[in-house]
């Protein structure tokens, strides 16, 4: 009685301590990829906010002499401006914009498919390659593309990005214009849930249009304008390449944003304490970001 | 166009089929199938869509013509674009050959190729252990590849210079190599959720069947579980490659000189360069443009799908 009992004990311990080594020889690679190139650097960052980094000489801990240095400073302080007015309007614009095409492309027919897939186009399209098609069509001049339609409204011409006072809008528009199509299709997706039957009881009650947008179809998407949102708003606070191909945060700043502040800190200045400092900030915003949409969404789901 | 296009419209939650026209059997587009309640009967409403249509193509898809147009125009600069050429010719591209466009767009080629492919293995195998394995400490390894995702580029770009520069341990200098850029996108969030969800939702009875004709593990996955994954596998697949060719920052700092940029970090140079004019820095754009381009309409069906479920799971 005994010896069958104690007989399979080992073995089965050997089993468990196999199937135990297994999942773990699976994740190795991804785990180790993203210790060495995310947590590390994670934790490197955060170190690295406390020292007065010199190649040299040795770092010399500071505590938290680069965050206060880096959240008085006047050009960074210009940057949370221009990052939260660039992030809620991409934000904002992108929705507008791409609800308003998922409504006029909601359909079928084969030609808004095809019209569908061309809109898409910007947002397959490589950030840097979108800054130099802008840059071009923002030429200053009055014949540049973008001026030339102004000119047929009798307008002036503008010069968009050479300007302190229009660059960030016009930042802002190419944010947009990246940013609408994938809007669309998120939305399109809300939209094609919709109850059609619904659509047909409301129109016998005579109701109208706009009743019908705001009682039937707003409900219907409002999750995935909420996705679409909190998608927007963390793209919006790491905003780095839109503006480092358009502008490079000139001109005088106007555009500077608190990536591509941190950037020049880091690599042009070589002040690398200060920039982790800002890099910390900036993750920690996210981090507290994303964790209460989360919250705010799982409670939104059981409700 | 011959490629399908994209549809959202059919990957929908709950919908509904489309009204059948009585009688007929087949379906025809309804009054009551879209929101704003289009007619696809000749009339003011259907002008006013047609009009509106125009003008989103304008917007959006017209920028793209003129890019093209003016690659290939003999004299482009801003105040001269068009949707035809001037004067076609190719010489634009022949300056930006001159200048090094080719080995840019080598550079990018090695990168989303062996970026791609190793991105698809690594977070392949994570799946796999996370959707058909029991263990401790499960929950902790979902949530840190989920924070691989709140880790982008930007936000740890200056010490993740650092450590390309001398990775831990091993002291190797990845600089100036294409590995600086390619491992540091190995472990990418989004595809171990898609593919863990999507592993999940195959039946484990083919695995059994296997593992009783006595199937090691690996070949289970290369043999078995991998083929039921090809949708998966290519919606990761689509998004991961234009995720990488997107890639402006990190091939930036993972370079040593100017000649390990990729072909859209290049376009910069092309353009501070004050010997070419604007058609060459469109030559450059347009060459950077065709790869994402053929993806796209060969896969996109996959990238609408792949954009709906990332977000849905976010």
């Amino acid at each position: 009685m005994t010896a069958t009992a104690t007989t399979p004990g080992p073995r089965r311990a050997r089993i468990i301590g196999k199937k135990a080594v297994l999942p773990w020889l699976f994740l190795a690679p991804g785990l180790l990829l993203a210790l060495v190139f995310k947590f590390l650097p994670m934790g490197k960052g955060v170190w690295l906010s406390f020292f007065d980094v010199r190649p040299f000489l040795g770092d010399k801990w500071v505590g938290l002499d680069n965050y206060t240095r880096v959240l008085t400073d006047h050009r960074f302080q210009d940057a949370i401006g221009h990052t939260l007015l660039l992030g809620v309007g991409m934000s904002l614009g992108g929705i507008v914009v791409g609800s308003a095409l998922a409504l006029l492309l909601e359909g079928q027919a084969r030609s808004l498919k095809i019209i569908r897939t061309a809109v898409f186009l910007p947002v397959v399209t490589a950030t840097a390659v979108v800054g130099e098609m802008w840059r071009l069509m923002y030429y200053p001049t009055s014949d540049g593309l973008l001026n030339s339609g102004l000119g047929l409204l009798g307008l002036g011409p503008v010069p968009y990005l050479d300007n302190p006072d229009t660059a960030l809008w016009a930042t802002m528009a190419m944010g947009i214009w990246m940013l609408a199509p994938y809007n669309m299709v998120i939305i399109l997706a809300g939209l094609a849930g919709v109850d059609r039957s619904l659509y047909e009881a409301a129109a016998m009650d005579g109701v109208s249009l706009r009743q019908r947008l705001r009682h039937i179809t707003l409900p219907a998407i409002r999750p995935a304008l909420g996705i679409v949102l909190t998608l927007a708003a963390i793209r919006g606070l790491r905003v780095f390449t839109e503006v480092y191909v358009l502008t490079g945060g000139g001109p005088a700043g106007s555009t500077d944003v608190w990536m591509t502040r941190a950037y020049t800190l880091g690599f042009t200045r070589n002040d690398i304490g200060g920039a982790s400092a800002a890099s910390v900030v900036l993750l920690c915003v996210t981090l507290l970001l994303t964790v209460t949409v989360n919250y705010l969404r799982k409670r939104g789901d059981v409700r | 166009m011959s490629a399908p296009a994209i549809d959202p419209v059919r990957t929908p939650v709950s919908a509904t089929p489309a009204r059948k026209s009585a009688g007929k059997g087949r379906t025809t587009p309804a009054r009551f199938d879209t929101a704003l309640g289009w007619s696809d009967r000749p009339g003011p409403a259907w002008a006013l869509r047609v009009l509106l249509c125009l003008l989103a193509l304008g917007v959006f898809a017209a920028p793209f013509l003129t890019i093209f147009s003016g690659s290939f125009s003999e004299k482009a600069s801003g105040s001269t674009l068009s949707f035809l050429p001037h004067h076609p010719t190719l010489l634009n591209f022949q300056v930006a050959g001159e200048r090094g466009i080719w080995d840019y767009f080598g550079n990018s080629l090695v990168i989303a190729g062996g970026g791609l492919l190793l991105q698809l293995a690594v977070c392949t195998l994570a799946a796999y252990a996370l959707a058909r394995h029991r263990f401790r400490g499960q929950a902790l390894v979902l949530t840190l590849f989920m924070l691989t995702m709140m880790l982008p580029e930007e936000v740890i770009a200056i010490p993740l210079s650092l450590v390309l520069g001398h990775v831990p341990v091993v002291g190797v200098d990845l600089k100036g190599t294409v590995w600086g850029v390619i491992l540091p996108l190995g472990a990418w969030g989004f595809s171990v959720m898609l593919l863990t969800e999507f592993m999940k939702d195959i039946p484990t009875e083919i695995e059994e069947a296997a593992r009783i004709d006595g199937v090691g593990e690996l070949r289970m996955l290369w043999q078995v579980v991998l083929p039921l994954c090809k949708p998966a596998l290519g919606v990761a697949g689509v998004l991961g490659f234009i995720m990488i060719w997107d890639q402006y920052l990190l091939p930036l700092i993972a370079a040593k000189d100017p000649t390990d940029y990729t072909v859209t970090v290049a376009l910069s140079i092309l353009r501070t360069d004050p010997e070419v004019g604007s058609g060459v820095v469109l030559a450059g754009a347009v060459i950077a443009l065709v790869p994402s381009l053929i993806v796209y309409l060969l896969l996109q069906r996959s990238l609408v799908t792949g954009i709906a479920a990332g977000a849905t799971k976010g």
